[in-house]
């Protein structure tokens, strides 16, 4: 069972989910979990669930070298990069890797065989064991650049779980490219929201990717109580089940910003997360 | 025309509230500064639901292209699916129509649009086709001029849909002589954040007091200061957990950073927000929206926006 973790806006509680879900499945089962943090951009479920690190691979892109001896300047690479990462001008061609998206496509085509492909680093992946045994893997994006996919990318490739080992994906925000990236080929896809216009229009918008990838979605009603009926409504209109309601309460806001999840400020939630589990293996397998 | 963006790394540190607190105190106080607006998480834009918007104008915008594969063409060769490096050619077994299955078909989500497979191609069966990503739009708000976009769901090139929804910005603030230009941007440090952050006088930083509002800080500080704009810190919710104030104190201490503003946790907030206003409009008397007022002025002045020379008057 691979379990993504999403939200659409920022800040609605998603890693708290995830790691809270990861501590309560670790407690009961043989075989913990594979938590995977594709946030690549701002990874924070290491502060909740503690990992020992112990590999760690760069990830990057291949990007072109021009050999200069051997470019005649043609400009087929400028031609067929979609990119504008490559640029001939006058008695120079010029790369810019941060615009690359390593396809190949000037190295292969280029007719003198002046392009030869250098791994360019992007940022790390890592992986190691966390609180209760869980396996953990995230990837970290170096500042300044500006592209997350190949890192989630290459994340979910190389932390495989092992047969019967389930996982929980904590995703980034937003609906566009990195969270695609980070959700595909989950069986169930989590949405958690908080109960205001914000959350609920992007909530809308979280639901329309889901859609668009075809995985089944339940939603979690975090900060329950603080807001409007609006996504109560919206729900209701959607068909889509609310799995879950965490009240708004100061005790819960307090001990997550000190680095609790759920499980540790109110163990009563581990029981909570393993029925949720359970429910959603039932809705998946639908 | 100065330009000042909003950022936070962490989401949901109170980015929006805050931008939408800066439009109606640059729009109503003693001293106005006319300033445009734009909302630049493409992915995810709030701004608009709490600045009573008017929609002037509508636009598409054409993100990248995809490849398509011709079937009557399509020998089913497979070099498309060995140049790939997305894994978005389909293998004719696998396109799960059933039907016809002896030709590959691209899959629409997986591809980059980098063309690779149509220049290889060698029967010139694929051909790339432009993608209407999302759309950009042009608002009149109460307190000027917001330009705002939606990517649709799953698409790429949200860092040039900001790039595009920032010019039309700058265009319309430096064609009306605003003076001012602010950005509301996205969370996180990478493609859609630099596209926001390029061309800023001023970044503002708004973090809120746990761990992990803490670490995200100090990744976009590192964000911003690899781009070399000048970045002032305020936090939010700075009751929530004081340690955590104080760890920010400190790091902005030792990093050399101005601290501009404590505001503190306040239901007035939320409640604005279901009201679809500024929090400083709706409850000016409530603390949060009292700093609020505080960072707006250290913010103005660190721009030079305010005091305007001759108007300056004490803000209350």
């Amino acid at each position: 069972m691979r379990i993504a973790v999403a939200s659409g806006k920022g800040g609605t509680g998603k890693t708290t989910v995830a790691t809270s879900l990861a501590l309560s499945l670790a407690a009961e089962k043989s075989l913990p979990p594979l938590f995977l943090d594709c946030d690549v951009e701002a990874p924070n479920a290491h502060l909740f669930l503690h990992p020992e690190f112990e590999e760690q691979r760069e990830v990057g892109l291949l990007v072109p070298t021009v050999d200069e001896a051997r470019c005649t300047h043609c400009g087929k690479c400028a031609e067929v990069c979609q990119y504008h990462a490559i640029a001939v001008l006058g008695k120079k061609t010029l790369v810019f890797p941060q615009l690359c998206h390593g396809c190949g496509s000037c190295t292969a085509l280029c007719p003198e065989k002046a392009i030869s492909e250098t791994p360019s680093r992007m940022g790390v992946i890592e992986r190691g064991t966390a609180a209760a045994g869980i396996s953990f893997a995230r990837g970290v994006l170096d500042v300044g650049e500006p592209m997350a996919v190949p890192i989630i990318r290459e994340l979910k490739a190389w932390a495989r779980s092992e047969p019967g080992q389930h996982v929980i994906v904590d995703v980034p925000p937003g609906t566009s490219c990195p969270v695609v990236a980070a959700i595909r080929g989950a069986d169930y896809l989590l949405l958690v929201t908080e109960p205001t216009p914000f959350g609920l229009h992007d909530l809308r918008l979280a639901v329309k990717v889901a859609r668009e990838l075809n995985i089944p979605v339940g939603v979690i009603i975090n900060r329950d109580g603080s807001g409007d009926a609006g996504v109560d409504e919206f729900c209701a209109a959607e068909d889509l089940p609310i799995l879950m309601r965490v009240p708004f309460e100061r005790t819960i806001a307090e001990g997550v910003a000190r680095g609790q999840t759920l499980t540790e400020i109110h163990p009563e939630y581990a029981e909570r997360f393993r029925q949720l589990f359970a429910d959603i293996v039932g809705r998946a397998s639908q | 025309m100065k330009q000042l963006v909003i950022l936070s790394g962490k989401g949901g540190t109170g980015k929006t509230s805050l931008a939408a607190a800066f439009a109606h105190l640059a729009h109503e106080n003693p001293a106005p500064v006319k300033a445009v607006l734009a909302d630049a998480d493409v992915d995810a834009a709030n701004l608009g639901l709490v600045l009573r918007l008017e929609r002037l104008e509508t636009h598409d915008f054409t993100g990248g292209s995809l490849a398509i594969i011709d079937p009557q063409l399509c020998q089913g060769c497979g070099i498309c699916e060995q140049v790939c490096r997305f894994d978005a050619v389909l293998l004719p077994s696998s396109n799960g129509k059933g039907l016809g299955g002896e030709v590959y078909t691209i899959d629409p989500i997986a591809c980059e649009g980098c063309a690779a497979c149509v220049y290889q191609c060698p029967e010139e069966a694929i051909r790339m086709e432009p993608q209407t990503a999302g759309q950009w739009y042009r608002s009149e708000s109460r307190y000027g001029p917001l330009f705002h976009a939606e990517l649709k769901p799953a698409q790429e090139n949200s860092g040039k849909l900001v790039t595009l929804v920032k010019q039309q910005a700058r265009l319309a603030a430096l064609d009306g002589e605003y003076p001012l230009l602010i950005v509301d941007g996205p969370p996180g440090i990478g493609c859609p954040v630099i596209s926001a952050v390029s061309g800023a006088d001023l970044a503002l930083v708004v973090t809120e007091p746990t761990v992990a509002g803490i670490h995200d800080m100090q990744r976009i500080l590192k964000t911003t200061a690899h781009f070399r704009v000048p970045t002032l810190v305020c936090v939010n919710k700075d009751d929530i957990y004081p340690e955590g104030t104080r760890q920010i104190e400190a790091f902005c201490q030792k990093h050399g950073l101005e601290l501009v503003g404590r505001i503190p946790f306040d239901e007035a907030v939320t409640q604005a927000m279901m009201n679809g206003e500024p929090v400083t409009s709706y409850d000016p008397e409530s603390p949060a929206s009292r700093q609020m007022v505080a960072v707006w002025k250290n913010v103005a002045t660190a721009l030079a926006v305010w005091p305007i020379p001759g108007k300056s008057k004490e803000m209350s």
